[in-house]
């Protein structure tokens, strides 16, 4: 914990009143932020002094502060989640910018993420993906089996596991050239599959989800593996080549069509 | 939805066709870099293979519209792709530092592709034109020694040569993205074998446009 | 007789819930499909409700304020969660999970329901694992456990150090296919603004559309409410920066009790505040409390030393330091309950041996350099390397110790520079976790008919204290198990009702109520910034109703509390408009229901004239700083009823029965 000198920065901030206003990048100054603060922090700063001025702050989605509810989602200098590997926005801190630095803040783009409010974008699109076939279909009744009657390897629950960490926030499509959100359902799919309770339902799953996704107008994947490198939490591109595998399968080789 | 118009209209379908078409080219392009290559050791090794292909009847009437299936295919593919994904963002960032989550040849294989595209409609204005001319609209008697001469007599011109290299040099940039990438679409990607078909793909995508290249500029230097 | 009426049914309590179970009244499915739920929170607690409501065939309506279920804050819980499941053979069991749970809550939680949350706890798990929840497995592909403070078996079942999250997407997913199939209606970004009662029962709530800022009626035969606990009353803690008290404070103005709020608990192993720009706070998952060791310099000239940046933790010899929770508690040691662990580290502080670099020099040392040489001794063995070098052990042992916290000690260095490998973390304690909350009987109902509380939202099977890995139990037992068989009993009586109406006298009120408050924030020609309030009363609470207590500060906090809340209405400012989206007139309404909270927060350890558990008065204490708690005049549960301002609100008291635990002093010495 440094006590080094504050910084003071030039920053530019995408403003967008609602889904209808066109929107503009909009220029303010913020002066002796503290490095040891947070991304999040600064912008705090800035929407204090806002609203000191009688002005709306910027409206941006935040709330777990630690990285994994996915819920904060800029782009920062042109990137997702800005500069720095395996986090999340909340986790950046204002000692990876300059002293002068300009800092340019953007929301996630893509047709499906629609902006809500300046930095604040529409992420329905994965719910609903999730609807189509993102779980196992068990009730809740206090007598399944029980959790050790299925000895599961230990290898392939680590990797379900290293699939199921995906905390949605969207990084994936905002990176892609594409705005492609393969990334983030193939870590579903891929979880799934890789258990034995989910592969009873794996080729209808793979099915309707990629359905979902291709209807809500992400782009294609073209495997530029730029989702992989932004992903805050470090979700592997073979869950992709998973993804592809299970819905070629699932549309060669099932009897039925969903 | 029938499973077929599922399957294959899918985003996920059709970048697969678009590997299997990739991989089908990739084939095809070895096949083709073996046959010129002989043309350096051998003059009637080349024109022996040169003479095969050119007359028989399955690689003609089989082979060669397939071939043909398969590069339209790939090139309209990219092109309807190129234009959904680009849809797929309608504003634009205002600051967006692709460089650092992405090599600069898997963004822009819609720019190494028209360049390859412009070559081939000049490759085929050089070859195959008149190759087809010359068999099926012209009906000229055949000499099986001629392949070897046409070839040579294409590359004297330094201008041609250069274009030549440089088009291969945009396959090379197109290969090193795509090779790998073709694999990946297909769904196969493991732990132990995709670093090694990561290398081969690097391979294969600097000596083979470097192999071509070296024909040209071997035949050009011959002459002068 | 209190009005209080805990509905604790009869007989031994090892049959009591299935016995329960088996006479209550049940809904027949053509009639499900005629009832209308609402549930308010998707964490643990709700989305498994609404999840289990919908499967059973209830018409769900769910709420919540974040973009999508998926993110609600139960997400960020690391550790584990507990289940009796005796896997590991170490003599586990229901009554053994219960005792520990009993007493970990320093005996002020309902027996009943403690029994019930520990007998349901075996289905959590085969619950989950049948739901593709990715736990930790050993080679063999069995579900692997660690243990963690204040018990001696390992009950834990934990997936990584993401066990919230995956828990939570796992009820996520099960509320998925409910909302695919139209089970479930979701609401997300909707914020619940009141309940609405008609004839005396929950029929409804007003809702506010985060992003078209339209308020909203919504009707239903049962409002449950999950909304999470309240710990950002102090502002600085580890929870959410959304996580509010406004849904359960909602409730309790409009009749339903609010219990033992008093009842907070403070997290040992928190990264320090960095200085005032601090927004948060981020916690360090229990688990390193079984490898660090907890330390500060024994001499005040080397924490002086330390707090100006002269010397460092690693010059300090071994005789100069004080691993006080050893040296004061030898048997438990760096593992005892959270409550005892930090109040030990804020007493250090206090007589001025904190290393922490902020103005109160607030943190103590959590170092690993004694199990990395150990592991790393270990390690060596393992791989019969003798003549090695310390180096070279250090060198192994950061290897395992990277391989078991290793997303841990990269998050500290991320967040403050330092690496823990090579110099101690430091720690200081932060609000965590309110084991306080709406009262509810054993059917987990309000005293408002047909309101319910869940999860950390009611005020729980915890006591006074929660043990590590027991907050996740409990959601998903009230969501999966408890709460959609006693909302049947209810329900029953619902069957000819119809749908309710939304425009009857009582939705009219309720609406003109909220779009009042909303015009009032959005017109008042206020000064200062709601974060502004916040702030001032999150210091007041951490002060003077925080780790530790006592009557002056208490009453001080109470009249200054009042005077922020005055000053609030006064002079706050709410830029932009209601119709659209805003986040300060969100916060707004928010933190003025935390004002409200805060001062009823005091006086409730005002009257609370005992220590216990996460409740430590300076009056009630041994020679030695330990808790007294006095059983005599203490063993109950104070339930609030409102009654305007938060200085009239008049307490019932529950008291708590133990008829199968034996009250004893809690000792970890």
């Amino acid at each position: 914990m440094s006590t080094a000198q504050g910084l003071n920065l030039t920053l530019k901030v995408w403003r967008q009143k609602n889904n209808k206003d066109k929107g503009q990048m909009e220029t303010y100054q913020v002066t002796d932020i503290s490095p040891d603060s947070s991304f999040l922090e600064m912008m705090d700063i800035l929407n204090e002094q806002l609203v000191g001025e009688g002005k709306e702050p910027v409206a941006f989605d935040h709330d777990c502060r630690e990285g994994i509810c996915g819920t904060c989602s800029m782009f920062i200098n042109g990137e997702a989640h800005g500069p720095g590997r395996e986090i999340t926005t909340c986790q950046l801190h204002m000692r990876e910018f300059k002293n002068g630095e300009t800092i340019y803040i953007e929301p996630w783009r893509a047709k499906a993420f629609p902006v809500v409010k300046d930095l604040v974008v529409d992420r329905g699109a994965f719910d609903r993906i999730m609807a189509a076939g993102g779980f196992i279909s068990v009730n809740t009744s206090g007598n399944t089996q029980d959790a050790n009657a299925l000895p599961i390897p230990k290898y392939d629950a680590d990797r379900a596991m290293d699939a199921a960490t995906c905390i949605g926030c969207g990084a994936c499509v905002a990176s892609c050239k594409n705005s492609s959100a393969m990334l983030f359902v193939s870590a579903k799919v891929s979880q799934f599959a890789l258990l034995p309770q989910g592969k009873v339902e794996a080729a209808e799953r793979v099915q309707k989800m990629v359905k979902v996704m291709d209807e809500e107008g992400f782009g294609n994947c073209s495997n530029t593996g730029a989702c992989e490198v932004e992903c805050p939490k470090g979700i592997s591109l073979e869950n992709i080549a998973r993804m592809n595998r299970e819905f070629i399968k699932a549309g060669a080789a099932s009897e039925h069509s969903s | 939805m029938s499973w077929f118009k599922q399957t294959w209209n899918s985003s996920i379908g059709r970048k697969f066709a678009m590997a299997l078409s990739a991989l089908f080219l990739i084939i095809f392009l070895l096949q083709h870099f073996l046959i010129n290559f002989t043309s350096v050791i051998s003059e009637k090794t080349f024109n022996e293979i040169s003479h095969f292909m050119g007359k028989n009847v399955l690689v003609q009437f089989v082979m060669q519209p397939i071939l043909i299936f398969g590069v339209i295919f790939h090139f309209v593919m990219g092109f309807i792709l190129e234009v959904k994904n680009r849809n797929a963002r309608q504003v634009k960032y205002a600051m967006n530092k692709g460089e650092a989550n992405s090599s600069w040849v898997s963004r822009n294989m819609i720019y190494s592709g028209l360049v390859i595209l412009f070559f081939l409609g000049l490759h085929f204005y050089d070859f195959w034109i008149p190759e087809i001319a010359h068999k099926y609209i012209e009906f000229k008697p055949e000499n099986p020694n001629r392949y070897f001469g046409e070839l040579v007599h294409k590359f004297a011109d330094p201008v041609r040569v250069g274009i030549y290299a440089l088009s291969f040099v945009f396959l090379a940039l197109h290969l090193l993205h795509g090779f790998a990438s073709a694999f990946q679409s297909s769904g196969i990607n493991h732990r132990k074998y995709s670093p090694m078909i990561k290398k081969l793909g690097k391979l294969y995508a600097i000596a083979i446009p470097a192999g071509f290249i070296f024909i040209a500029v071997f035949h050009y230097l011959n002459q002068h | 007789m209190s009005v209080l009426d805990s509905k604790v049914p009869g007989g031994p309590i090892k049959d009591k819930w299935t016995d329960y179970k088996n006479n209550i009244k049940l809904v027949n499915p053509a009639n499900k499909r005629q009832i209308d739920v609402i549930v308010v929170g998707t964490g643990l607690a709700g989305g498994s409700a609404a999840a289990t409501l919908a499967e059973q065939g209830y018409n769900v309506k769910a709420f919540c304020y974040q973009d999508s279920p998926r993110r609600a804050h139960s997400i960020a819980a690391q550790g584990g969660i507990n289940a009796a499941k005796n896997y590991q053979g170490d003599g586990d069991s229901t009554h053994r999970l219960f005792y520990d749970t009993v007493k970990g809550g320093d005996y002020r939680s309902r027996e009943s329901n403690v029994y019930r949350l520990a007998e349901v706890s075996a289905n959590i798990i085969d619950q989950c694992v049948a739901q593709g929840v990715p736990f930790a497995r050993d080679y063999g592909g069995l579900l692997d456990n660690r243990s963690f403070g204040g018990v001696q078996v390992s009950r834990t079942f934990y997936a990584k150090g993401q066990t919230g999250q995956q828990l939570l997407l796992g009820c996520y997913s099960a509320m998925s296919r409910q909302i695919g199939k139209g089970k479930i209606k979701m609401y997300n970004r909707h914020e619940m603004m009141d309940i609405v009662k008609v004839d005396g029962k929950a029929r409804g709530i007003i809702a506010r559309d985060l992003v078209t800022g339209e308020i909203e009626r919504h009707s239903a035969h049962a409002v449950v409410i999950a909304s999470g606990g309240y710990g950002n009353v102090f502002f600085l803690s580890t929870n959410a920066m959304g996580s509010n008290v406004s849904a359960g404070w909602k409730v309790h103005k409009k009749g339903a009790f609010f219990a033992n709020p008093c009842f907070t608990q403070i997290h040992p192993t928190c990264i320090p505040q960095h200085g005032d720009q601090q927004s948060k706070l981020t916690l360090m998952s229990e688990s390193l409390r079984n490898d660090g060791r907890i330390w500060v310099p024994a001499k005040k000239e080397d924490a002086e030393a330390v707090r100006a940046g002269k010397l460092k933790p690693t010059d300090i010899k071994e005789e100069d330091r004080d691993y006080y929770l050893e040296r004061r508690y030898p048997s438990f040691g760096n593992l005892v309950p959270r409550d005892v662990a930090s109040r030990a580290a804020k007493e250090r502080c206090d007589a001025g041996y904190g290393v922490g670099t902020n103005e109160t020099g607030e943190a103590v040392y959590l170092d690993f350099s004694a199990a990395i040489m150990r592991y790393g001794g270990e390690e060596a063995n393992v791989k019969g390397l003798h003549d090695i070098s310390q180096d070279e052990i250090r060198k192994l042992g950061e290897s395992v110790v990277e391989s078991k916290y290793g997303n841990l000690f990269q998050m500290y260095e991320k967040i403050t520079a330092d690496n823990p490998y090579k110099t101690p973390m430091k720690i200081y304690p932060a609000v965590h976790y309110t084991m306080g909350g709406v009262w509810v009987d054993y059917n987990l109902m309000t005293t408002i008919e047909g309101c319910y509380a869940i999860g950390e939202a009611n005020f729980s099977d915890h006591g006074a204290n929660r043990l590590g890995a027991s907050a996740l139990m409990q959601g998903l037992a009230d969501g999966y198990f408890v709460l959609p068989y006693t909302i049947g009993d209810y329900l029953s009586g619902d069957i000819r009702t119809g749908a309710i109406p939304t425009d009857s006298a009582e939705f009219d009120e309720a609406e003109k109520e909220v779009k009042d408050r909303i015009e009032f924030f959005v017109s008042n020609k206020g000064t200062k910034s709601v974060d502004h309030f916040h702030r001032r009363l999150g210091k007041v609470m951490w002060n003077k109703v925080g780790m530790a207590r006592n009557e002056k500060g208490l009453n001080e906090a109470i009249a200054e509390i009042k005077q922020i809340r005055e000053e609030f209405w006064k002079d706050v400012t709410v830029p932009g408009s209601a119709d659209g989206m805003n986040q300060e007139l969100e916060k707004a309404g928010r933190v003025a229901d935390f004002l409200e909270l805060g001062e009823l927060f005091a006086r409730d350890a005002l009257e609370r004239n005992e220590s216990c558990g996460g409740h430590f008065r300076e009056e009630y204490q041994t020679e030695e700083g330990e808790a007294v708690r006095d059983d005599a005049n203490f063993t109950y549960a104070a339930a609030w009823e409102y009654k305007g301002e938060p200085s009239d609100a008049v307490v019932h008291k529950e008291e708590l029965n133990y008829e199968n635990i034996e009250l004893k002093t809690r000792s970890y010495k």
